[in-house]
């Protein structure tokens, strides 16, 4: 018997096992919504933005490791998630984002709300397609499943005309999809791996950089086994980490932009570089000609077209992470690495990382207040300064998980992101690491938290400024501060001093905002305040925002000018 | 590797679908590849149609561009011409305007001699023009056009683009 296109699409949804979906209604997607509401077992999200539902839904999906289902309408809908799924295909996060279209027959016509929403997204959409045959929806939906989360993940558009909405057709959802041009690589050359590991054995001082790939195949453990019974030391990309205990002997830190002074001298000095799972992105490898420059490179990816496009690797390896440290695992075996290994710890000592402590509160406190409080569950960030100190010191150990904008630096990423992954995973803890500046991106969010019960604490680093670019203006710009301050007209930066007087107000009163939306706000001025608010903001049930009230002249160190090559940090 | 820059043949099997020539289309425009001639057309099944590309590039370049369009959902197949015998053909109409009885004859002459390297003749004629059709390898449609430039003044030029097969016995190109 037939049945209507959005009928089929609801039965897509159940038999793919999606419990919940993130849906902001509009003119042409409320026919699909109408079809859920008879549905039982999926929980539909509404946001209050479209960009926010995207980062909620990438947020689900990392927690989960499902796709995350995006629902939004045609036209202006559509548009508002372009940032999200781009950030969505930047860090390989697996979404299926269904956008309402007008009917066929308006298509070209100006109509109401109509964009062509493929056409716009067509370069950052691992696929994207307008249904236009009701009888291919079934094998479609099914495709944007499967090639949403298999291979190297990302975000699938479907756009929907209304028409197909409504119109009958098979009732089939096939349980399997050929797709002649989609080949996920689901197997490892043995030879060029054995030549990998050949490689590694003649190494006098080799090293691991693992990026966000080794988590993504679910890794960590094989890579933490590989690097202990070879005794190779581990340093990681921002989205690798945590692709090894933080803990670990052998972990030496991030590397790149402000990555630790050991990690980046360690893959300027080393001998053998195996990278696995990481791209090799200019935040990581500095200036390409020096990068690295006395190692032979070996790069683990199952993404043909990541290897030898920015760095020109010795021994490529097309694979799944996880599968090729399984086949390295069977001939793993010591290597003499003692002297290499105690050089990276003399140089760790020479420059730890570390804040000053005698001028009040400072970034680090507030990341190991945060790591004292919620030692478990996930930490998600936004973008900017908070970001880097996060991903200096917040400590990714086995049962913690770290999520943030790696690839596009999406501003106004983590607070939403917080809530999907809260959304997804129950009963972990989940924690937002903001800034003043980024929180403001999406902070209409709170409405979703409150409506939904989401149970989080969101941390906003306030130094009343767009800290990062700041940083820029104060280190490479003259300490011309255009465009960076978020105060009233009061606190406008003169002559590169930073505003102190009387009239400086920052906007808006975080505090005061969030007891608008009956959450709790608590403001932090003093290091001493920092564990029992983070403890307040545990034990209240519902959301928790607390503002840290930071210094606006602190920077992130080490940091490297964009472009200049890794070993020229400024410490 | 070379980083020497050079003309690089493409043959790419993909869906017969809406939007596929663009996507191709756009990551040329997107990641700056420099795209010389792209044509499309259907193949024996219907749904599956082939492009034949010409890039300009490097090495590195050039093997960067066979892995992007290898990513492509749409991309069923990529053929890399380059270096192996094929048979090639570029369709190219030239109407030179406002010529005296002696250009007539010149542009004849021309067609003459070029008609040694294949199909090249005049189709259509008129008081003080006429219309070239030549399908030729796009190197030898290149001289053709120099040459017209420079003995005439008044000249429209229609290119197709090149279309390539691979040889099945022949190592011409």
């Amino acid at each position: 018997m037939d049945i209507t296109g959005k009928k089929l699409f609801v039965k897509a949804l159940l038999e793919e096992g999606v419990d919940t979906v993130f849906a902001y209604p509009g003119g042409y997607i409320t026919d699909v919504l109408d079809e859920l509401y008879r549905t039982d077992g999926i929980r539909i999200v509404l946001p209050r933005h479209e960009q926010a539902l995207v980062h909620e839904a990438e947020g689900y999906a990392r927690a989960t490791g499902k796709p995350g289902v995006c629902i939004v309408t045609s036209g202006p809908g559509a548009t508002n998630t372009i940032t999200g799924i781009v950030d969505a295909r930047y860090d390989s996060i697996p979404l299926v984002v269904i956008t309402g279209q007008v009917s066929q027959g308006l298509i070209g016509n100006d109509a109401f709300q109509e964009v062509d929403i493929v056409g716009m997204t067509r370069s950052v959409v691992k696929y994207g397609v307008t249904v236009r045959d009701r009888k291919k929806l079934g094998k479609i939906l099914k495709m944007a499943f499967y090639i949403a989360s298999s291979g190297k993940p990302g975000p699938v558009l479907i756009d929907l005309p209304k028409d197909i909405q409504l119109a009958q057709g098979p009732a089939e959802y096939p349980s399997e999809v050929h797709i002649r041009g989609y080949k996920p690589n689901e197997s490892v050359h043995i030879g060029q791996l054995k030549k990998a590991y050949k490689l590694l054995r003649t190494a006098r001082k080799p090293l691991i950089l693992a990026g966000g790939g080794v988590r993504i195949a679910g890794a960590n453990e094989e890579l933490t086994r590989f690097a202990e019974e070879m005794h190779i030391p581990v340093v990681t990309t921002v989205m690798g980490k945590g692709a090894i205990p933080e803990d670990h002997p052998l972990y030496v830190g991030n590397s790149g932009m402000h990555g630790r002074y050991a990690a980046n001298t360690a893959v300027n000095e080393c001998d053998v570089l195996f990278s696995i799972g990481t791209r090799f992105n200019d935040r990581i490898t500095g200036d390409l000609n020096e990068f690295a420059q006395h190692a032979k490179i070996i790069h683990v990816d199952v993404d043909t077209s990541s290897i030898s496009r920015n760095v020109v690797v010795d021994v490529p390896v097309v694979s799944d992470a996880k599968l090729a440290l399984e086949k390295l695992l069977e001939w793993a075996s010591p290597k003499k690495t003692k002297s290499w290994r105690e050089q990276i710890g003399i140089w760790q000592q020479a420059h730890p990382l570390q804040m000053r402590k005698d001028r009040g509160m400072t970034p680090q406190m507030i990341m190991e207040g945060i790591n004292e409080v919620f030692p478990t569950g996930i930490v998600v960030t936004d973008v900017g300064q908070h970001q880097m100190w996060a991903a200096q010191y917040i400590k990714v150990l086995n049962n913690r998980r770290f999520f943030t904008s790696g690839g596009l630096g999406t501003m106004g990423f983590g607070f939403p992101a917080a809530i999907g992954a809260k959304i997804g995973s129950g009963k972990e803890d989940v924690v937002c690491i903001t800034g003043d500046g980024g929180m403001q991106m999406n902070m209409q969010e709170l409405a979703t938290c409150m409506y939904e019960d989401v149970d989080i604490t969101v941390c906003i680093l306030n130094n009343r400024y767009l800290g990062m670019v700041r940083q820029f203006q104060q280190v490479f710009y003259g300490k011309r501060y255009v465009a960076t301050s978020l105060c009233n007209s009061g606190g406008r930066p003169q002559n590169g001093k930073l505003s102190d007087s009387a009239e400086a107000k920052y906007l808006p009163d975080f505090v005061k905002w969030a007891e608008s939306y009956d959450a709790l706000g608590i403001r932090v001025d003093n290091e001493a305040d920092i564990i029992s608010a983070l403890r307040q903001a545990k034990e209240h049930k519902g959301t928790a925002i607390v503002e840290f009230m930071i210094a606006s002249e602190e920077i992130v160190l080490p940091m490297v000018k964009g472009g200049a090559p890794m070993t020229d940090m400024i410490l | 590797m070379s980083s020497i820059l050079k003309n690089r043949w493409i043959a790419l099997y993909v869906e017969n679908e809406v939007g596929v020539l663009a996507k191709v289309a756009g990551l040329f425009s997107g990641k700056s590849y420099n795209l010389q001639s792209l044509t499309v057309g259907t193949t024996e099944h219907e749904d599956i149609s082939r492009m034949t590309i010409c890039v300009t590039s490097d090495d590195v370049t050039f093997e960067q561009i066979k892995k992007q369009l290898n990513t492509m959902v749409e991309v069923i197949k990529v053929m890399d011409l380059t270096n192996i015998p094929i048979h090639m053909k570029e369709i190219l109409f030239a109407k030179l305007k406002r010529i005296t009885t002696e250009e007539k004859a010149e542009a004849f002459r021309i067609v003459e001699v070029f008609a040694a390297s294949g199909h090249i003749r005049v189709i259509d004629i008129g008081e003080d023009s006429l219309i070239i059709e030549s399908a030729l390898t796009e190197r030898r449609n290149n001289e053709l056009c120099a040459l017209l430039r420079s003995t005439f003044k008044h000249i429209d030029i229609v290119r197709g683009g090149a279309v390539a097969v691979e040889a099945v016995s022949t190592s011409c190109r």
